[in-house]
């Protein structure tokens, strides 16, 4: 920006196209996104105990408490307020399984907010989504504990039970519909109810936070490529509806992958993206190893996604290809 | 154009302005993969350090009998030397660590920080320097890879050097002993000593300029103001 101050009651600004702006500041936009999270803490609360706002409150508090004082160290200004700390600290929370140890999220948040963010530079900079880098850690650190679910409240079945995907993937047993949409199945804590997560998710799309083509292509995505699997060999391979609602998928494709500074910034570069990412988690659900591969898959495109946007850049007006 | 360091500097800057593991980023595949625990870095980083030395007095000695040609060749061999007796002795007197180090050890052999130094080094000084080059390189090896390894098994185990220093309650983190801690505790400590190199720099610009600023104000600087 070049300020011209000739005179001085009266100035210019000048600056570089494009002259767009964007509805919310990152501030807002960031409390948008917390707010649209809160049908998932709720569901959380009740599907899991009141108990479980312990790891949510504990990881809000580590984030924010490590990048403010990874602000204070590199003597930047202390940021914490804008709420993107406070988002990662609650995005970690609710994809931790229920009844995680307080101290393990901690360390979660910190891994997050550290390595996940302040090591690149900052909000903006980083490459990968931070509550995503938290819990991959956590799930190496401590791969027992974050495999152990325990109780749903409403669902006194689930006490020996796994997620709806373990149960598929080494039981072979399929889950009820109306359980998998309600959310009264094990799982990570904001993961389950899949009302909740669209209640919210729709809720920032049409208030024009996360743009729609991300949710859009990954659903997408999941149907054409889970339904090729199913059609070829229905008795083998689960429906892809079920793949829609079982799991992470649904908070990945509205929160995760949504991430404004790690997904791709074209069109063209959005749906490129949200189509490879669910094509990677039908590969993991039905053959990799893990029962669930959202969080490695969003991770691993993050990845690409400097390549896509460089191979996605629209042609400028008036110059040919 | 052989070196004109001091001797002394000769030996010290493999220790820490030439790192070979921070600072010149050479023979990172043993770094990252044996630093599971202290001893293991210990013991991979003294193998290393035996075969340097050893290999850099034989190259200095032998360099101008070397053609050009076949050099790389010649070092290899050199080398390959060294590390047979070292994978030997090992073998014979500490089974366990020998196994526990697997192939690591006969890959000495293509370790790029030993070729680098006898190719950018021995086959250009003399061996007094050369030796002092090589003791100061496997130094800054030993240090790097204890290093990596006590903070990998610290965290990782709880331990350090087999001894149990963090209390009971403590949870093992098993990522720090996968290849992913060894990524993360490498990118940390790197961050942290360019860190320290940097503000290191910082001091010394601020010192000259002090200095260059003194001594201009004593000069009664006629032009001056």
């Amino acid at each position: 920006m070049t300020t011209i101050t000739a005179n001085p009651s009266y100035r210019l600004d000048l600056t570089s196209s494009p002259h767009l702006h964007s509805r919310w500041s990152t501030k807002q936009a960031m409390w948008l996104v917390i707010a649209a999270l809160i049908p998932s803490v709720v569901s959380a609360l009740i599907y899991f105990g009141i108990s479980q706002i312990l790891i949510i409150f504990v990881c809000i508090f580590f984030a924010m408490g490590t990048e403010a004082l990874i602000k204070f160290i590199r003597k930047r200004e202390i940021s914490i307020l804008d709420g993107s700390a406070a988002i990662t600290g609650l995005l970690l929370a609710l994809i931790l399984p229920p009844g995680f140890s307080p101290v393990f999220a901690a360390v979660g948040s910190v891994v997050a907010i550290g390595v996940g963010k302040e090591v690149f530079g900052g909000l903006g900079y980083n490459i990968f989504n931070p509550a995503l880098v938290g819990r991959a850690f956590l799930q190496a650190a401590f791969p027992v504990q974050m495999t152990t679910w325990k109780i749903n409240n409403y669902n006194i079945d689930s006490v020996t039970t796994a997620t709806p995907l373990s149960m598929l993937k080494f039981d072979g047993k399929s889950t009820a519909f109306g359980n998998l949409f309600m959310g009264n199945i094990n799982g990570s804590l904001g993961e389950t109810s899949a009302l909740a997560i669209l209640i919210g998710g729709i809720a920032l799309v049409i208030v024009g936070v996360v743009n729609y083509r991300v949710p859009l292509a990954m659903i997408l995505g999941l149907m054409l490529f889970g339904g090729v699997f199913w059609l070829v060999d229905p008795v083998k391979f689960s429906s892809p509806v079920f793949h829609l609602f079982a799991g992470g998928f649904l908070f990945g494709a509205f929160f995760m992958a949504t991430d404004w500074v790690t997904s791709p910034i074209t069109a063209k570069g959005m749906w490129i993206y949200g189509l490879m990412i669910s094509l990677i988690i039908i590969m993991v659900r039905l053959f990799g190893g893990l029962p669930e591969g959202v969080m490695y898959a969003i991770l691993l495109m993050n990845a690409f996604v400097p390549l896509i946007n460089r191979y996605t850049r629209p042609r400028i007006f008036g110059v040919k290809k | 154009m052989s070196s004109k360091l001091s001797l002394y500097k000769e030996f010290t800057k493999g220790i820490w302005e030439q790192n070979t593991t921070f600072k010149q980023i050479l023979g990172m595949c043993p770094v990252l993969a044996v630093t599971v625990s202290a001893i293991n870095g210990l013991a991979m980083a003294l193998a290393t350090t035996f075969v340097l030395v050893f290999s850099s007095i034989i190259v200095a000695i032998v360099k101008k009998l070397i053609p050009d040609q076949v050099r790389i060749a010649a070092y290899i061999l050199i080398i390959a030397t060294f590390v047979t007796i070292v994978d030997m002795v090992m073998k014979a007197s500490y089974p366990d660590l020998s196994k526990s180090l697997g192939p690591y050890i006969p890959l000495i052999v293509v370790n790029c920080v030993i070729l680098g130094r006898q190719e950018a080094f021995a086959s250009k000084n003399t061996v007094f320097r050369s030796f002092l080059d090589a003791v100061g390189m496997g130094a800054g090896v030993l240090l790097s890879l204890i290093l990596l390894g006590a903070v990998r098994e610290l965290f990782g185990s709880g331990t350090i050097f087999g001894i149990q220093l963090l209390p009971d309650f403590y949870e093992p983190m098993l990522v720090m002993i996968l290849p992913a801690g060894a990524f993360i505790t490498l990118g940390l400590m790197m961050g942290l000593f360019n860190q320290i190199a940097l503000s290191n720099k910082e001091k010394q610009r601020k010192k000259t300029i002090e200095k260059y600023l003194s001594t201009k104000n004593s000069i009664n600087d006629p032009v001056g103001v």
